[in-house]
């Protein structure tokens, strides 16, 4: 396989690990609601909490992005 | 024409152009000729003085304005509060500074002005710009640390009840984890400005290819494209504040780890 072929594939499979993402975010974001609607009255104290693990899942889908863009930007 | 490369290059709405050119602008062979990015980084910075300064006016019955001022302070100082506790509010300055900075930058960034000719730059879509802030976060984190606990800020790499043999392992997790902290913090708001705005453009390079091919790819191309254009537009407003507040938050949670060790 050429190199630069190689590249774009590599980019292209790095796509699958923003998916993965996804469904760590809906997850994240699913199980809140989940629970929020089982104990309202507890959900808006553990906002904060949300975020933190909504970011921690979205940080490596954005990783995903990276190694994508610097396999055809950099490499 | 339809042969043709597609004209819109999605890489090309983060290009750093000097204005009014880069003579004379060197200080020691670097050179500091005023970019598009600090054109509007000092746009953001005269529009949140605007903003904050028009809401200081201390009434008893506050009107709107002084309203959605307060109502932004008094969202930080919650968090703060929540975070680290009474420590924290001397650091509500810093972090709400911290906070409207990075959400005035992502609104501007997004404002459709190129209609009428000005093309608004994200500047938080650089690993420059937000590595700095948040170099200026840990920074902080690291001045407040030694100060409170001197190198018994050490212990926070160790944690509470950790048998005797696994020190050796988890201390250099721990060192490595905290020590990717800024990185981790720049890299996730450079990384969702940036990859927002190329999904706009790549869509937008879409609607206009499509609908230079011709009505029936206009049609069956060209205008979902839109539509999906307008829906991701609203849902990057809301990933800029997310973002600003993500930014904010974690800022608070390294912070109490300063304060407060484990």
């Amino acid at each position: 396989m050429e190199v630069e072929a190689a590249k774009l594939v590599g980019a292209g499979l790095a796509a699958i690990g923003a998916g993965m993402a996804a469904i760590g975010v809906g997850n994240v974001f699913g199980s809140f609601l989940e629970s929020a609607l089982r104990n309202p009255g507890a959900a808006d104290g553990q906002q904060g909490r949300l975020f933190i693990g909504f970011a921690a899942a979205e940080l490596l889908g954005l990783l995903a992005f990276v190694v994508a863009m610097i396999l055809i930007f950099v490499a | 024409m339809a042969a043709a490369p597609a004209k819109v290059d999605p890489m090309y709405q983060f290009t750093i152009a000097p204005i009014g050119g880069t003579e004379g602008w060197e200080i020691a062979g670097y050179n500091i000729a005023f970019t598009n990015s600090a054109l509007w980084m000092a746009v953001t910075t005269v529009l949140l003085t605007i903003f904050v300064a028009g809401g200081m006016r201390r009434q008893l019955v506050p009107g709107r304005w002084q309203m959605a001022v307060e109502t932004f302070t008094g969202f930080i100082d919650d968090m703060l509060e929540a975070n680290i506790g009474k420590e924290g509010r001397k650091y509500v300055p810093y972090v709400f500074s911290l906070f409207m900075f990075i959400l005035f930058a992502n609104l501007l960034g997004l404002l459709p002005l190129g209609v009428v000719g000005i093309h608004p730059f994200t500047f938080t879509s650089h690993f420059t710009v937000t590595g700095v802030l948040a170099v200026m976060s840990f920074s902080i984190v690291l001045i407040v640390g030694f100060w409170k606990h001197g190198l018994k800020f050490f212990s926070l790499f160790v944690p509470h009840g950790t048998p005797l043999p696994m020190i050796p392992i988890i201390f250099p997790i721990e060192l490595i984890s905290f020590a990717v902290r800024p990185f981790s913090l720049a890299l996730r708001l450079f990384v969702a400005m940036m990859a927002g705005h190329v999904l706009l453009k790549v869509l937008s390079s879409f609607v206009i290819d499509g609908t230079n091919a011709g009505a029936g790819f206009g049609l069956l191309v060209g205008l979902p494209s839109f539509a999906l254009m307008i829906g991701i537009s609203a849902l990057e407003i809301l990933v800029a504040g997310i973002q600003a507040y993500v930014f904010a938050l974690l800022t608070s949670l390294y912070i109490n780890d300063a304060e407060h060790l484990h």
